[in-house]
């Protein structure tokens, strides 16, 4: 199976069925990573380039690891170490690093649309590791697979995603991954960080974060950017963290079988406490397991050829 | 002695209230006379005496004239010159172009005018009008010398491209305008309510991930602009239109008695915010392109007089300031070839009649810029003429634009209605 797509650019891009199947592809490469010899020769031959105009450990990480293990060769290119900084533009860095015939680029880059603007310019894959304000599909990806196999299904469920909703790829990507999958969707946190018109993405809008999780299954906190107040989105950390920050006092009111996401790197004390984010019912760590499988699960989509 | 005779056309001159069939006839460059069409074969002058064009079935009007136009001369000349701007100028039917003072340097003072005027002697196509910026390198700190730029050939003064900030200095700059005559165009904004927005901010923006503009930044600016125009009772005219909201303030502001007029560009009424979904960057610009109800309001202001101009804001780029992340595109499109059809859209739409769309590329500009001699069909006017076939099919290519830049959102679009001829002076300057 492959999906019949050059890239992986959006959640939105994608139907149920390309979810589907991806979920399903991710759940069966789930067991390589148990395995001793953590690598099967699936993409043996393919170069992979993950090219990182934004930091990113994590991401650029998992997508290593995965290409590693599908057997590819992947190179990383960061903005501080390449031609970027010295002004190079996007149009030049694509056809020099196509020029090198890759088989896939996996961009991370801090202005939206820059993926589908390269793959336009680019015969080989572009999978989008993340673009601005814009969408993060394999995080999104990862994310339902994780409840997915918790819940056993995500048609039905109540998600709530709280925090920077207006600067968030991850609140995007998720707000369509779930509502295609079924599941009902509302978002929570102060006004100013809820941005124009998400009332009409399908989801659900609150400024209480303790209404927003009250009868919630999954509840999602998102990375608070403190590097980035700037605009002073809200007073002060501290109000923040009491105001809208999930601790265990206000995890209290929610349902039993809860379980909590965060798509890293978390602050702790301010969007979750310690004791919420190393607690029975947080997923974080599966969720960066799960990252990985998402992540070879999309390689062989768009690359592979047939699998024993 | 040129002579010049147009036979035959539909000639609507709203300046002059004519809508019907009639020669136009021009001497040295001048109308010498518009008369109605006789068909007998002897009447009228020999071939041989009169170039003759034969104008059956075309409209023939004023020239138009281009009242916000960015011809980038001096300075950025790898995005326009004055020869290449006029040229596309002229295959737009546009036979006089107001050029914006947003050049390097900046058109704050009358050499810098002097030198625009001797290039566009030398090189342009149709007639260029400068634009004096309002203050010194568009800083908008200190006024620049509005009294010598007005001396020395400009039109109108503005700091377009960037708001006057200090509202002390706009109120200056409408009071020292005022005994010169000159009309100052705002660009209005109040840039610190979204500074890195980069299209309408609404459910597109949300969606695209991208930083969004709200109305009311050009609504605050256009409120503070009209409150000063009041006080000082000088011209403002507010450049490029794009909120339903501005809209509203023009007509308020009109019905006070405030001296206040407005233009509004082709692409803000053809184009909404959604034609952003894909990140082409040629639909990147300032004001943004906003909403259908946005697109609605704009309409009523052209009916009901509130909107006196149409305006291209011509404003070419190169491909390297277009072929980027669409955060770091440059803002503008080029307009001026692509604006006539777009307008005639509004005429087959019932918007708007074609005599009013006329009136608002021509008359009503020169009024508006005090341009004498200019925008009508008037004997002893300047014999500026524009003639346009209604119904003749083409397809944009941005590749062929006459503007040495490409960015068009327009590329590849079906336009009905073209310039089949433009004359400056009684000159045929371009012919399709
Ligand atoms: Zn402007």
């Amino acid at each position: 199976m492959r999906l019949k797509r050059k890239d992986i650019l959006t959640i939105e891009d994608l139907d149920r069925d390309e979810i589907g199947l991806i979920l399903s592809t991710a759940e069966s490469f789930k067991e390589v990573s148990d395995r001793e010899i953590k690598k099967v020769p699936t993409l043996r031959g393919r170069t992979i380039i993950n090219l990182f105009y934004e930091a990113s450990t994590r991401t650029r990480t998992s997508f290593e690891i995965a290409a590693k293990r599908m057997s590819a060769d992947a190179i990383n290119i960061s903005a501080s170490s390449s031609s970027v900084v010295k002004g190079e533009t996007l149009k030049d860095t694509a056809k020099n690093l196509e020029a090198m015939n890759p088989d896939c680029i996996v961009l991370r880059h801090p202005s939206s649309g820059t993926p589908q603007i390269l793959s336009r310019l680019l015969r080989c894959s572009v999978i989008n590791a993340g673009d601005g304000a814009h969408e993060h599909p394999s995080q999104a990806l990862l994310d339902l697979l994780t409840v997915k196999q918790r819940f056993g299904k995500i048609n039905g469920l109540k998600v709530a995603i709280v925090g920077d909703i207006a600067h968030s790829r991850v609140a995007r990507s998720n707000i369509y991954g779930f509502i295609k999958l079924g599941a009902r969707v509302s978002v929570a946190g102060p006004p100013t960080m809820m941005p124009s018109g998400i009332d009409k993405m399908g989801c659900g809008v609150c400024y209480n974060v303790e209404d927003a999780i009250l009868d919630a299954d999954v509840i999602m906190m998102l990375r608070i950017q403190l590097e980035r107040q700037n605009g002073c989105l809200f007073p002060t950390a501290r109000e923040y963290s009491r105001l809208f920050g999930l601790d265990s006092k206000k995890l209290e009111k929610a349902k039993k079988d809860v379980v909590i996401l965060h798509p890293g790197p978390i602050n702790r004390g301010i969007e979750i406490s310690s004791d919420v984010a190393d607690g029975e019912y947080s997923l974080i760590l599966n969720q960066v397991k799960n990252g990985v499988a998402v992540r070879m699960a999309l390689f062989y989509l768009l690359l592979g050829g047939s699998r024993e | 002695m040129k002579r010049l005779l147009i036979k035959g056309g539909r000639v609507i001159d709203p300046a002059s209230g004519i809508d019907g069939i009639f020669n136009v006839y021009a001497v040295g460059g001048k109308i010498a006379a518009v008369k109605p069409h006789v068909q007998t074969p002897d009447s009228g002058p020999q071939s041989d005496d009169w170039d003759i064009i034969d104008a059956a079935g075309l409209i023939v009007c004023p020239g138009f004239i281009d009242m916000h136009t960015h011809l980038r001369e001096p300075g950025y000349e790898y995005k326009e010159t004055i020869q290449t701007g006029t040229m596309a100028a002229a295959a737009g039917g546009f036979t006089s172009v107001a050029c914006m003072a947003n050049t390097n340097p900046v058109n704050d003072n009358a050499s810098v005018t002097r030198y625009i005027l001797k290039k566009a002697a030398e090189e342009a196509v149709v007639k260029v009008f400068p634009v004096g910026a309002i203050s010194k390198e568009l800083k908008g700190e200190m006024l620049a010398e509005i009294g010598e730029l007005k001396e020395a050939g400009c039109v109108a003064i503005s700091d377009d491209g960037r708001p006057v900030i200090s509202s002390a200095l706009m109120r200056l700059a409408l009071e020292y305008a005022k005994p010169f005559g000159l009309l100052v165009i705002s660009h209005s904004e109040d840039i610190g309510l979204a500074a890195d927005g980069v299209m309408n901010e609404g459910l597109i923006s949300t969606k695209l991930g991208l930083k969004g503009i709200p109305n009311a930044k050009e609504d605050i600016m256009v409120a503070r602009d009209i409150a000063l125009a009041e006080l000082t009772g000088a011209r403002l005219h507010i450049a490029h239109i794009s909120t339903k909201g501005a809209v509203e303030l023009v007509r308020n502001a009109k019905q006070r008695g405030v001296n206040v007029t407005a233009e509004v560009t082709p692409h803000h009424f053809t184009l909404t915010d959604e034609a952003v979904v894909g990140y082409n960057t040629n639909t990147k610009m300032n004001p943004p392109l906003r909403t259908k109800d946005d697109i609605d309001a704009i309409k009523i202001g052209l009916q009901d007089g509130t909107i006196d101009a149409v305006v291209t804001d011509h404003a070419p780029q190169s491909i390297d300031e277009k072929d980027v992340e669409f955060d770091n595109a440059a803002n503008g499109i080029v307009g001026l070839e692509t604006a006539l059809p777009l307008l005639l859209r509004l005429v087959s739409e019932g918007v708007i009649s074609l005599s009013a769309l006329i009136e608002k590329l021509s008359a009503n500009p020169a009024k508006l810029l005090r341009l004498g001699g200019k925008g009508k069909l008037r004997v002893g006017a300047d014999a500026d003429i524009t003639v346009i076939d209604l119904n003749k099919e083409w397809v944009v290519d941005a590749k062929n634009l006459k503007s040495k830049s490409r960015n068009t959102p327009f590329d590849g679009w079906k336009m009905k209605g073209r310039v089949v001829k433009t004359i400056v002076r009684g000159k045929v300057v371009y012919e399709w």
